[in-house]
């Protein structure tokens, strides 16, 4: 197993060697310029010019990106143009933000997505099976940017149960109770998709599993159907379903731009999206090698827990 | 049935979770105590120093922490004293002499005295000063004029300029000008920016990235200690959300009101600001060739277009028509002309005259951007206007600063026709860049029409070097007939600055520098 892992870790490297070279040549063939963006009417060439160079942008290209890789493998990301602080600082700050919403959206997802799923297949096409059907196919096409707005004008301004945004209270809170409270929106609304997908996926997955000999053997020798379905059945479904778990969970990271954007979670979603439109280069390049990092470090994960379970993936 | 008892104890489960959520739940959810202002902003501030910052939304968390020399007097665009008492202008126009403000201490407990001054203009201007660093200044070119700075003794500081420079003024009033501790800056260097330090009513207590930026009141402040406890900056980038935020009493001040969203605060328990602003938004015709290189057919387009319209069924009266180049918010330089008027028949005669029915015209429009109000929904009605009148018009639609690249180097070759919009705090700065000769793009500014008039540049540029105001205001208003005559733009609007506060708020209102100033507002 340990030799499994350090090999798909070296695999990582040249994934994200590419990302940093795709990643910094996108900012770099983009039109618009940091400083054009900074001085909006007032970017004379002039005035750019001298914005480029106090920003070291007047280097050549390729001695750019080898000083930015070169710094950043020594753990210093630059500075950002647009905050005027640690590219950094701000990634991890935001990160942690993002990973609270998406983590919780990503719990929500696997959990209620899998039980559905697995009722579902269990009762197929019973009553429960074609209600959670219909209700899974609804979550799947409803937007979710539509869904967390109607969400904020039903529960915030008419009812005014939860607040409309945010990750804290502005005064006071700051504790528990007041981060779910204000993370049970946008978490939702962010789950719901996923849901539905891993729903979906889970119960063709179980349907699959529940017409093999060995289920009927263990119902022949007279294990209870809760154990064999939850016990038998799901152990060998999740080998079909944790990849789709992995997808889904990069989903969800990139679906929290637009949950973000609407419940204004200080996220690094938010965080990439203004960057983009400041011409931010360190903080977008930055931002996107990290949840490259990131994500690819996930998959990594993904993969070890799959060959965990079955170990004929290994190889 | 195993599977039924599973279901319901499920469902059991979920029943209690929800429960147990519903506990967090508070009904009333009155989240801005008394005292303390929550103001709804539209973007996360870029930094809290006032030399390195260009936006408008940073600039309305800035004038309340500093102060500069000079300030707007309120409800107008003309400068008073304020860390300054007095000035003098030497007769040449050259030097300028200010007599400070005795007793005044930065937030940090620093003095600031005449060699703060010299430090500051030091710091953004020279490239040798240690603290340069601390940059960039994108906007430091607004002090180019500036040869030298001196403290002749404690309290006075005397600047002498490379030539006569009648805007100075009121760029020192901008915040630009604002004075910064030079301990804070040498205290925490490139981190000034989120640790900032000036003599404002209102002191920096906290910065939670993109959560919320906290002031609290300064009671030692020269000019009247402030009338709220703290105040409270929330960045909410998306409109819809701060209007939820607005109708849900999570913000007690909103800026920036979306047109559509204006009516749903018609009603009892909110109260709606609007201000008039130094704001033009225009057509920038491109006057060296094509269809505009004809002034008939350049005032053909004035007259087509539905500017009534604009600002009211667009803009949901969120603007004004704009009647020439200078916004009539500069009360003292406006001429108070009135406006093309929409009449398509005379636009019809002007085109035959000139030979140009069925003109093609290249358009572009931008997304959205700074100022640029609603470009798109404005820029599909004036194609209609256009057309209406026999102009054959093709949109071509960019992202902001896609759209600054391809119109800042000049529409030749490219487009007859594009966007624009201006904020600025003097008469001088829209016209002297974009209107002259000399601001062609080639020559570094941004005339991307190519308009020229050697009556209009020498107007210009005598206005820029006059230091008395009434004939400074005088040669604005000659330039403007002239220029609205010629057309090297279709006058659009100018924008009408507006915010939400809810009833608890009072002494709040909008000063026509669009800047926000706090300090008299109380909240009950």
């Amino acid at each position: 197993m340990g030799g499994y892992i350090l090999k798909r870790l070296l695999s990582a490297i040249p994934v994200l060697l590419g990302i940093t070279v795709i990643v910094f040549l996108i900012m770099a063939m983009i039109p618009g310029d940091p400083a054009t963006a900074i001085l909006g009417s007032f970017a004379t060439p002039e005035n750019v010019e001298r914005l480029n160079r106090f920003l070291g942008l007047d280097e050549p290209l390729w001695r750019q990106y080898f000083i930015w890789l070169g710094n950043m493998l020594q753990g210093d990301f630059g500075r950002s143009f647009a905050l005027n602080r640690p590219v950094l600082d701000e990634i991890l700050d935001r990160f942690s933000a993002t990973l609270i919403l998406a983590g919780t959206a990503f719990i929500l997802c696997a959990v209620l997505g899998i039980v559905a799923g697995v009722v579902s297949a269990s009762r197929q096409y019973g009553l429960a099976d074609k209600a959670i059907t219909f209700v899974v196919i609804l979550g799947i096409s409803v937007p979710s940017f539509f869904l967390g707005m109607m969400m904020i004008l039903l529960f915030a301004v008419q009812l005014r149960w939860l607040p409309v945004s945010g990750m804290f209270s502005i005064w006071g809170g700051g504790n528990l109770p007041d981060l779910i409270r204000h993370l049970t929106m946008p978490a939702i609304a962010l789950a719901v998709v996923a849901t539905g997908v891993v729903a979906r996926l889970s119960r063709g997955a179980m349907l699959e599993v529940l017409r093999q000999d060995f289920i009927r053997t263990a119902r022949a020798k007279g294990v209870p159907e809760r154990r064999v379905i939850w016990g038998h059945a799901l152990r060998a479904a999740m080998v079909g379903i944790i990849p789709v778990l992995g997808i889904q969970a990069g989903f969800v990271l990139s679906g929290a731009v637009y949950i973000e954007i609407v419940f204004q979670w200080p996220g690094v979603g938010r965080m990439l999206v203004d960057a983009i439109l400041r011409r931010d280069i360190l903080l977008v390049q930055g931002g996107v090698v990290f949840i490259a990092a990131c994500y690819v470090g996930f998959n990594i994960v993904v993969d070890v827990a799959q060959a965990m379970l079955d170990p004929r993936i290994k190889t | 049935m195993a599977f039924s008892s599973l279901t319901r104890r499920s469902f059991g489960v979920l029943t209690a979770a929800l429960l147990a959520s519903s506990a967090l739940i508070s009904p009333a959810n009155a989240q801005t105590p008394p005292g303390i202002l929550v103001v709804g902003q539209i973007a996360e501030p870029q930094a809290l120093d006032p030399h390195a910052v260009t936006a408008v939304n940073d600039f309305r968390i800035l004038m309340n922490i500093y102060d500069g020399l000079v300030r707007y007097a309120p409800g107008t665009l003309e400068v008073e004293p304020a860390l300054a008492e007095a000035w003098e202008i030497s007769e040449d126009g050259l030097i300028y002499t200010f007599s400070l403000r005795d007793g005044v201490t930065f937030h940090d407990g620093s003095a600031f005295d005449a060699a703060a001054v010299v430090w500051n203009f030091d710091r953004m201007l020279n490239e040798d000063h240690p603290y340069h660093d601390t940059g960039p200044f994108p906007l430091s070119f607004f002090f180019s004029a500036i040869e030298t700075v001196e403290a002749l003794d404690d309290l006075t500081v005397q600047f002498t300029l490379n030539e006569p420079f009648a805007p100075f003024l009121s760029n020192l009033a901008y915040p630009t000008g604002l004075i910064v501790s030079p301990a804070a800056v040498m205290d925490h260097g490139s981190d000034f920016g989120r640790n900032p330090s000036g003599t404002g009513p209102f002191q920096f207590a906290e910065w939670r990235s993109n959560e919320r930026v906290v002031v609290t009141r300064n009671d030692d402040y020269w000019d009247g200690v402030a009338g709220t406890e703290a105040v409270i900056f929330r960045p909410i980038t998306d409109a819809n959300t701060r209007v939820a935020e607005m109708l849900a009493g999570g913000i007690d001040v909103m800026v920036e009101v979306p047109p559509v969203a204006v009516s749903q605060f018609d009603r009892a328990g909110f109260a709606l600001h609007e201000q008039d602003g130094p704001h033009v938004w225009f057509l920038i015709l491109n006057a060296k060739e094509g269809p505009f290189a004809d002034k008939r057919v350049r005032q053909a387009a004035n007259y087509a277009i539905d500017k009534r319209a604009l600002v009211e069924d667009v803009l949901e009266g969120t603007a004004s028509i704009a009647s020439g180049p200078i916004a009539p918010a500069f009360a003292w330089a406006y001429a108070g002309l009135d406006p093309y008027p929409h009449d398509p028949d005379r636009a019809r005669e002007l085109l035959a005259e000139a030979g140009a029915e069925g003109a093609q015209i290249t358009f572009f429009v931008t997304e959205g951007g700074s100022g640029m109000l609603d470009p798109i929904p404005m820029g599909t009605a004036i194609q209609a206007d256009l057309a209406a009148v026999g102009f054959d018009v093709r949109i071509e639609t960019f992202e902001w600063n896609t759209f600054l690249g391809r119109v800042n180097p000049g529409l030749e070759g490219q487009a007859d026709m594009a966007q624009m919009a201006w904020m600025t705090n003097d008469p001088d700065t829209l016209p002297f860049l974009t209107l002259r000769t000399d601001a062609w793009p080639e020559a570094g500014g941004f005339n991307s029409g190519y308009y020229s008039n050697p009556e209009v540049d020498a107007l210009l540029e005598a206005a820029r070097v006059e230091t008395d105001p009434d004939e400074r205001a005088r040669l604005y208003r000659e330039m403007q007939v002239i220029v609205q005559k010629d057309a090297p733009w279709v006058f659009g609007a100018n924008w009408r600055q507006n915010a939400v506060t809810r009833d608890a708020v009072e002494n709040f209102r909008l000063e026509p520098s669009f800047f926000l100033l706090l300090r008299d507002v109380v909240k009950n």
